[in-house]
């Protein structure tokens, strides 16, 4: 009698032993997994934030005061191009001034002063490979810092790294054309303030109210 | 802050070249901020420790440009 039951229950381990196996090898993988240590990163909430705070400090420090002041009201910083026919891939400019809008994180838009049309897209990343907090993603300031940098250091060579597209493919020109017009308002208020020798009558800091 | 020192003092000079090229061989950009004309700011790319202007009083590092999408 105990022969059978054991014989059966032989052959009912080994019908089973499909379903079984691949269920023990799961728990004891899971017991092991248990037993090690996950490893822990440590989450800091303010690191990026005190990262951009020092960036828009580093930033400030090189660009001048009105540009400073249009980055802080705006989030945004317009540099003046200085090749005589535009960028190479333009088709020229016929000695038009242009200039560039720099955003955070977004192409670099090049158009014309005069009449606000949109010229071209360029795309550029400054990646940081030594990823000092897992990213090799700069904190915005520093990315605009880097684009102001290397555009007014040397244009030629920053417009040719980029890959250009045409408007619209990125930026919405319909937002580029009021972050335009904004700009106009901005540099006009600007300008009857420096005229009536009134301080600076600005919107709080965007950083700072946030 | 990577580094600082008077480039008048020759110990001070050398280190401040030797992290220039620290940095440099690391792949990073380098530049001056500048006063150009009609009180604009700019800034001067620099290749090596000697294109550093006299009187700057300091050298920014950034991450090499690339092509984005």
């Amino acid at each position: 009698m105990l022969l059978a039951l054991a014989a059966t229950a032989l052959v009912a381990l080994a019908l089973l032993s499909d379903l079984i196996v691949p269920r023990v090898e799961d728990l004891w993988g899971r017991f092991r997994a248990g037993r090690r240590r996950a490893p822990t990163w440590s989450y800091d909430p303010g690191r990026e934030r005190r990262a951009e705070q020092r960036a828009r400090t580093l930033l400030r420090s090189c660009v001048n005061e009105e540009e400073w002041a249009m980055y802080r009201d705006l989030g945004f910083l317009r540099v003046w191009g200085t090749l005589a026919d535009g960028p190479d891939d333009v088709g020229g400019t016929g000695g038009a001034p242009y200039a560039y809008l720099i955003y955070p994180h977004r192409p670099i838009l090049a158009y014309l002063a005069q009449t606000h049309r949109l010229l071209n897209e360029y795309c550029v990343t400054f990646p940081d490979e030594t990823r000092p907090y897992g990213s090799s993603r700069l904190p915005d300031s520093d990315d605009v810092l880097a684009k102001w940098m290397a555009l007014t250091g040397d244009e030629r060579r920053l417009i040719s790294t980029a890959n250009m597209h045409l408007p619209g493919r990125q930026l919405d020109p319909a937002q580029i054309r009021r972050d335009l017009w904004r700009l106009s308002q901005w540099e006009r208020a600007r300008m009857r303030q420096l005229a009536g020798g009134d301080g600076p009558d600005r919107p709080a800091d965007r950083q700072s109210a946030a | 802050m990577i580094a600082e020192g008077d480039i008048e003092r020759a110990e001070d000079e050398q280190r401040l070249i030797e992290e220039f090229r620290r940095q440099l061989d690391a792949g990073l950009w380098a530049a001056v901020p500048v006063s150009g004309t009609e009180g604009r700011r700019e800034s001067i790319m620099v290749r090596s420790f000697d294109d550093i202007p006299w009187d700057a009083d300091r050298v920014i590092f950034f991450p090499r440009a690339a092509g984005g999408r």
